[in-house]
């Protein structure tokens, strides 16, 4: 059972029964042609957990593939799409949106005590070029896929590969104009339509870490963009842009590439860092240590994580002073990472620890964000860089940081808020045990990883029959992504049995500080009924726990 | 946003208009001066200050109420002459060693 | 609207604001705001937000001209010669009226002019056509010169400017003219896009749907179009003024 501190709201039977967001309007229509920030979250929902499904389908097929040294499951053309696939579609249609379009659409007004974003048609705007970009992306994978790596580097995906570069690129091209809106949205919502009294100084660090990834959103996108217009324009007219045989170079690719795909990173782990700051407050029962320093260190990492790009292109041919550069500005943006664990760790320090699900999530983030962090600083080094890389040391640097970091932070997000979202409380018991088994299933995966990279796995391989000693820890690692996929499904069935007959959630299941909670689980489709006016700070657990503390007599 | 200034602002736009169109020209005449290396700052340096002219005074920046599109503004050049500069640490570098 | 009996003392103790009724407020307010100042200050956020990434989008194209210029000066000096810097300078003369008659027209929805509006977005939207239509010329006259990048491209025999018996890379001519033509191929297409507002602006305005207290979209519309002036005031001397005096 739930070991939350008890609530002083007596449940409401008919919370999920009186008029809310959910049962305002029926129909399809009402649906697909709604303003209503919190619905448009889930229909990012459903679609997003759709590509989800996707994506880890051809991660099955390569773990597969990986069980055995030859390339005996699939040829590798096809090998080369199946990872393509995977990683165009993870980026660009599940972890790019993921948090943002999901939580943030849900959250950020409720946070900030608006009643909806600043531009509510253009937020189902967003939704709807997701869903063509997603359309566009199946129907290319349909016909043949692209074989290039999700990173198409010309002049192969240029002048060379035969695979349907430009429809994916176009796919790409209209899911990145849905992320640069979603930005543009929170950047105006949050500096217009914050409630009175709701200075920045007390916003919830989730909306501190919203607004840092709305500017990479829009200051990153649209360079990926340009660069998707130049691929299609080279590869229809032939032109030489990038191809070195007509004059071209490869690495002004590369360096547009990165430009916004290292920020992208940011991206995807950001908001995952603004949910960990709630959870581990909530579950702490404090505020955030160092609240200044976090909300600081998120625009940090937005502004530096600008500076280091080309630490994707150190053996690519750059010249060796850009390289000692970068490799020095990579350290630095591991700085305010690093200022953001060593406050949650802080906050956790004589903290009232509740070891509930969303806060077993926020355990797992730590650990495993630190490893992928800190791995990060490995490559960020030269000689070692060098050494590892296109090996799968990088493939566990970055699944550690997206998978153990971003994923964990978005299950533990949507544990977190899933009363508030659909008026049900989830079975505790079954979600400990699906945080456990997520844990368990994704460090089988991925640590192998750093050991076959370190001893030279090469990644982007179907066939690894050169060295056949890397087969039994690739055996490990398949059988960690089973349980790990086991670990993935249960939250979908048990949040979807919830929906029905889940206990129904009190307004503040667990007595959390921040406005979201301060309305009806679920709320109503305008959130407050009027507009609430601030007068206290942010994290305020001290007043949301004073009716509860039990006077200890003090002997003096 | 509202013109809060009394006076008309057609002077004034009617004066950055003359201005630009007169940039215009001398750009146009520079070009075929033999400045050596200096015309390509010439043709920039020209070209920044109409493109001040047009933010400041026709975006209304000059005047705007908080502080907000200002840091909006030289926040994109920024990151912009960010691209440009750490593009250039690269392919300004390659042939040093 | 929402049952408010409800509330489970979750926000007992805060101070409200007056609610919001429906009393008096601007026909065109959008229910989500407090008040039409705040639509209107987020809306001209939104655009210069929007302004930001159109800034980065291009950012990507000039990133990559600095870089090939830099490379094949000379080469570009060629091609740059090739193209007509007479109608460039016209075009830019073109864009800045066309700025001007943007301001008149955003001063004259504010002040209730709607003779002044009207005539300063027809206006506008004329001169952006000018600057279509001698883009237009410039195209045609690059195609019938083989200078249009592809199968048909031929850049032979001409002369690096400056260096008396040397001859123009043609591989590094096309890249020019490459780049030349997602350029200002990219800024006709927001000059298309640009119109297309100005058109529905122009039929609001007919309307008389700006008055001073609301003319929000024009004054968001005037800055889509001052930034579309913008990028071909930096456009016009890096392409068309390499090298002239050679």
């Amino acid at each position: 059972m739930s070991m939350a501190t008890p609530t002083i709201q007596p449940v409401v039977r008919e919370n999920y029964e009186r008029e809310n967001y959910l049962n305002k309007h029926y129909g399809v229509g009402s649906w697909l042609l709604t303003t209503d920030h919190k619905r448009i979250a889930l229909l990012y929902l459903v679609s997003i957990t759709f590509f989800f499904f996707i994506g880890g389908f051809f991660a099955l097929l390569i773990r597969l593939e990986l069980l055995t040294p030859a390339s005996d499951l699939v040829q590798a053309d096809t090998y080369n799409k199946l990872f393509t696939m995977h990683g165009m579609v993870m980026i660009f249609f599940f972890l790019v949106p993921s948090i943002p379009a999901v939580l943030g659409n849900f959250l950020v007004p409720m946070m900030i005590g608006a009643k909806d974003l600043a531009f509510p048609r253009i937020n189902l705007l967003s939704w709807y070029l997701y869903i063509i970009g997603g359309v566009m992306m199946l129907h290319c994978m349909l016909t043949g896929g692209v074989d290039t790596g999700w990173t198409f580097y010309a002049p192969f995906s240029t002048a060379f590969t035969n695979t349907k570069i430009i429809e994916a690129g176009l796919a790409i091209f209209v899911a990145g104009f849905s992320s640069i809106l979603t930005g543009l949205n929170f950047v105006v919502t949050i500096h217009r339509m914050r409630a009175p009294g709701m200075t920045w100084s007390r916003l919830p660090l989730f909306i501190w870490a919203h607004y840092a990834t709305s500017i990479i959103q829009i200051l990153g996108t649209p360079v990926i963009a340009i660069t998707i217009v130049l691929v299609a324009a080279e590869r229809a007219l032939h032109l030489g842009i990038f191809d070195p045989k007509l004059g071209g170079d490869p690495l002004l690719f590369q360096h547009l590439f990165w430009f916004y795909s290292h920020p992208a990173v940011y991206i995807m782990i950001l908001p995952s860092m603004g949910i960990i700051s709630e959870i581990i407050a909530c579950y702490s029962r404090k505020r955030i240590f160092g609240y200044s320093f976090v909300a600081f260190s998120s625009i940090a990492i937005a502004v530096f994580g600008f500076l280091v790009w080309a630490h994707h292109m150190f053996v690519a041919g750059i010249s060796v002073y850009a390289a000692l550069l970068f490799s020095l500005l990579s350290y630095a943006v591991a700085v305010p990472s690093a200022v953001k664990v060593f406050n949650w760790t802080a906050t956790l320090y004589k903290g009232s620890i509740h070891y509930d699900a969303p806060m077993l999530y926020a355990f797992g983030f730590l650990g495993l964000f630190t490893i992928g962090g800190l791995t990060g600083l490995f490559l960020a080094a030269l000689g070692i860089d060098v050494h590892v890389t296109d090996t799968y040391f990088v493939v566990a640097h970055f699944h550690y940081i997206m998978v153990g970091g971003a994923v964990m932070g978005y299950l533990g997000g949507m544990h977190f808020w899933w009363p508030k979202i659909s008026g049900r409380l989830y079975p505790e018991g079954w979600a400990k045990l699906a945080a456990l088994i997520v844990f368990i299933g994704f460090n089988l995966t991925f640590f192998p990883q750093f050991l076959l990279g370190y001893m030279g796995m090469p990644r982007r391989y179907a066939d690894y029959s050169h060295m056949p000693e890397f087969q039994i820890l690739n055996v490990f690692s398949t059988a960690g992504a089973t349980i790990l996929g086991v670990g993935y499904l249960l939250p979908m069935i048990y949040f979807l049995w919830s929906m029905r007959y889940g206990k129904p959630a009190p307004d503040n299941p667990w007595n959390a500080a921040g406005l979201e909670w301060m309305t009806p689980s679920p709320p109503t489709t305008f959130n407050f009924e009027q507009e609430p006016v601030v007068t206290w700070e942010a994290y305020n657990y001290d007043e949301l726990d004073a009716p509860h503390k039990q006077e200890v007599p003090v002997v003096r | 946003m509202s013109d809060h200034s009394k006076s008309s602002p057609l002077p004034k736009y009617f004066a950055v208009w003359i201005a630009l169109l007169v940039c215009t020209f001398l750009t146009y005449k520079a070009a075929y001066l033999d400045l050596g290396r200096f015309n390509a700052l010439v043709a920039l340096g020209i070209a920044t200050f109409k493109a001040t002219l047009v933010t400041l005074f026709f975006m209304h920046v000059w005047h705007a109420g908080e502080k907000l599109v200002k840091l909006v503004v030289i926040s994109t050049l920024f990151f912009f002459l960010l691209l440009l500069a750490l593009s250039m640490a690269d392919y300004g570098t390659r042939l040093w060693s | 609207m929402s049952d408010s009996s409800t509330s489970n003392s979750s926000l007992a103790g805060l101070q409200h604001s007056e609610p919001l009724g429906h009393g008096k407020h601007h026909p065109e307010l959008l229910h989500h705001f407090a008040d039409v100042q705040q639509q209107r200050n987020s809306a001209s956020l939104g655009m210069w937000v929007f302004l930001a990434t159109e800034v980065m989008f291009f950012g990507g194209l000039f990133c990559a001209y600095l870089i090939y210029r830099l490379a094949y000066f000379g080469d570009f000096a060629a091609a740059s010669k090739s193209i007509d810097a007479t109608l460039g300078a016209t075009n830019t003369a073109v864009l800045i009226c066309s700025s001007l008659t943007v301001v008149l027209a955003v001063w004259a929805a504010e002040t209730a002019r709607r003779t002044l509006l009207i005539g300063s977005l027809i206006l506008t939207m004329l001169l952006g056509l000018a600057f279509l239509g001698i883009k237009g010329k410039e195209y045609k006259d690059k195609f019938d010169e083989h200078h249009v990048p592809g199968a048909s491209f031929s850049f032979e025999n001409v002369p690096v400017p400056g260096h008396p018996g040397q001859y123009a890379n043609p591989q590094h001519a096309e890249i020019f003219f490459a780049l030349y033509f997602v350029m200002t191929g990219l800024h006709a297409l927001h000059m298309v896009i640009g119109l297309g507002i100005f058109t529905w602006l122009l039929i609001m305005a007919w309307k008389g749907r700006f008055t001073p207290q609301y003319n929000t979209p024009v004054e968001i519309g005037g800055l889509y179009w001052h930034f579309v002036d913008l990028i071909w005031i930096y456009l016009f001397p890096l392409l068309y003024l390499i090298d002239r005096h050679l």
